[in-house]
């Protein structure tokens, strides 16, 4: 149960985040979720909206480079230790995660939080199995 | 003093009958000894017969960095290997290095025009000389410590780099005279400064600098910062390394030993000469040497030639500071670069553009970089940052491995990098030149 998130590169550059978030607001794009990696010379940011499609096409033709990746969004018990939890599980079945984000809304007293991992297979088979929440594609758009 | 008066000094027409019949002397050695150079001159039907003073050169044809290339490794050698005692070997624009070689005699050759050299600058026997140009495959340091041994000087064979231990050397023997490329001079003056020593409180007289461009301004700024006569010299790997020219104390001009290494200045379009004084590509024959001896060798460097006696007495004539290139090799921290290596690179791995540029820029008071941009397109691009990294690091460590000088590699987003006519603009030289 993937969700898609749209990872864009960008480049330490003045203005440019404002550029790309101004652009996805002005096609009424909605941003969902967002986390920026960055380095001395660039970033990279993740970001979850409402519609990918519209989104991708719309980064591409104004130039940006941008790809879709399949991450998966976990529900989780929000309180202290719920992080925790989930990741001793992932931990102990040895899943690595590549990356991790919240998001901004919730869709019911739980949080939500965005996981890519290294395998993403066996990481969704470990939450299934220990009875983690992984967030539909439907669950999301709804929010 | 004029380490050979007799040469240096020589009446201009007696310079050009030395000259001429050198020439002769040379088109016989190749047209019997060089297999490219026997078919070259067969095909236009040139014999040393048609050699009748230094004028006829015009007759004989050019020989181009890429003619080195593709006759790699031995292909324009006219001496047996076996007679080869040193090979110096440079990166080339793509594929193959550029080799050279001497024989005994090229090296006596070498260490006479480089003791021309330092006498040129100002060098007196007994002086000491600390030579700061890196020793090995890079002709600079073993040229000059040829020349010095040649002439008498205490040589410190220090080598480049390990500036705090070039320091502490220059404080404890206090040389007279330093060899380096400019941009590392001005970056040891501010180390000294940083660790509280007055690079101008020394035993300075002379300082002879090199193998990359420079400017009046860096002049100025070294001679005050360090309390020396800062002077440039001239050389290439091709024609023999350091050693080709030099200027005088009178710093009007280079002093090119145009008895072995004969220069014309052509226009670079038609190959004919430019007219007397004007700006043109420098093409120089060696005369004298054995083991590679080249006819009318394209240096695509920009000069202007001034045939004046000049008032330290020499008659040779001299040659301006580098004013350009026909080609667009840029050099840094005396290595040759040249954008078609690094695209060459980028083509290599898979995925990347060849879509880059390189800056190059001198740090106040210190040495060159270069940085070179990379766009990044779908392809490439990764949601994970390692990943960019780790391209970012390989691309890094490939254009390294072939330019031998250390660069920094950023990723930029595509069509970011400047393009004129649809093409990249490949360089851009901040260097205040």
């Amino acid at each position: 149960m993937k969700i898609t998130q749209i990872s864009v590169f960008l480049e330490n550059r003045k203005g440019r985040l404002y550029d790309l978030c101004r652009l996805l607001g002005d096609n009424g794009i909605n941003i969902r979720a967002l986390n920026v990696a960055e380095t001395e010379s660039f970033g990279v940011l993740r970001i979850v909206v409402d519609k990918s499609e519209l989104a991708i096409k719309t980064l591409k033709d104004n130039g940006f480079v941008a790809n879709l990746t399949d991450v998966i969004a976990v529900e989780i018990a929000d309180e202290p230790g719920g992080l925790a939890n989930v990741l001793k599980v992932l931990s102990e079945e040895n899943v690595n995660v590549e990356y991790m984000y919240g998001f901004v809304e919730k869709s019911s007293d739980k949080a939500l939080m965005v996981f890519r991992f290294e395998d993403s297979q066996k990481g969704t088979e470990v939450l299934k199995k220990c009875d983690i929440k992984i967030a539909t594609a439907e669950e999301i758009e709804g929010l | 003093m004029i380490w050979n008066e007799k040469f240096e000094c020589m009446s201009p027409q007696e310079l050009r009958d030395v000259q001429g019949q050198r020439l002769k002397e040379l088109v016989s050695y190749v047209r019997y000894n060089c297999g490219v150079y026997k078919d070259r001159l067969a095909s236009i039907g040139i014999s040393a017969s048609d050699i009748k003073t230094i004028d006829d050169i015009a007759k004989l044809p050019f020989t181009t960095k890429l003619d080195m290339r593709d006759n790699y490794p031995y292909g324009l050698f006219s001496a047996d290997q076996k007679d080869v005692l040193e090979i110096h070997v440079s990166s080339g624009t793509t594929g193959n290095p550029t080799l050279v070689g001497y024989t005994r005699d090229d090296i006596k050759l070498w260490s006479e025009v480089m003791a021309r050299t330092l006498c040129c600058a100002g060098a007196e026997p007994g002086d000491t000389i600390q030579i700061a140009y890196g020793y090995g495959l890079f002709t600079g340091g073993l040229g000059f410590h040829y020349g010095a041994i040649e002439m008498g000087l205490r040589v410190i064979p220090t080598s480049s780099g390990q500036t705090g231990r070039q320091l502490k050397i220059m404080q404890d023997f206090q040389p007279k005279i330093i060899a380096c490329t400019p941009s590392y001079i001005l970056f040891m003056a501010e180390e000294a400064k940083q660790m509280g020593i007055d690079p101008a409180k020394g035993n300075w007289k002379i300082g002879i600098f090199g193998a990359e461009p420079w400017t009046e301004p860096m002049r100025s700024e070294i001679e005050q910062s360090w309390n020396m006569l800062a002077t440039d010299v001239y050389g290439l790997s091709e024609i023999i390394g350091p050693g080709v020219a030099q200027e005088c104390t009178h710093k009007n001009g280079l002093h090119i030993f145009s008895d072995v290494f004969y220069p014309e200045i052509i226009d670079p379009e038609t190959g004919l000469p430019a007219e007397e004084g004007c700006d043109g590509e420098l093409v120089i024959t060696t005369l004298t040497k054995q083991a590679i001896p080249l006819i009318r060798y394209r240096t695509r460097d920009i000069v202007s030639i001034n045939y004046d006696k000049c008032a330290c007495g020499r008659t040779s004539p001299r040659i301006s500071k580098i004013k350009g290139r026909t080609d667009d090799m840029i050099i840094v921290r005396g290595i040759n670069v040249f954008p078609s290596q690094i695209e060459h690179v980028l083509l290599g791995i898979e995925g990347t553009q060849p879509h880059y540029q390189i800056v190059v820029d001198r740090r106040e008071h210190g040495l060159d970089y270069v940085e070179v941009m990379v766009e990044v397109d779908d392809k490439i691009f990764s949601d994970e940052v390692k990943k960019l990294e780790q391209l970012q690091q390989r691309i890094k460590k490939e254009i390294e491995s072939v330019l031998s000088i250390g660069v920094k590699v950023h990723l930029v987003e595509p069509k970011t990098i400047e393009r004129s006519m649809g093409k990249s603009k490949r360089v851009i030289d901040k260097r205040f030149l």
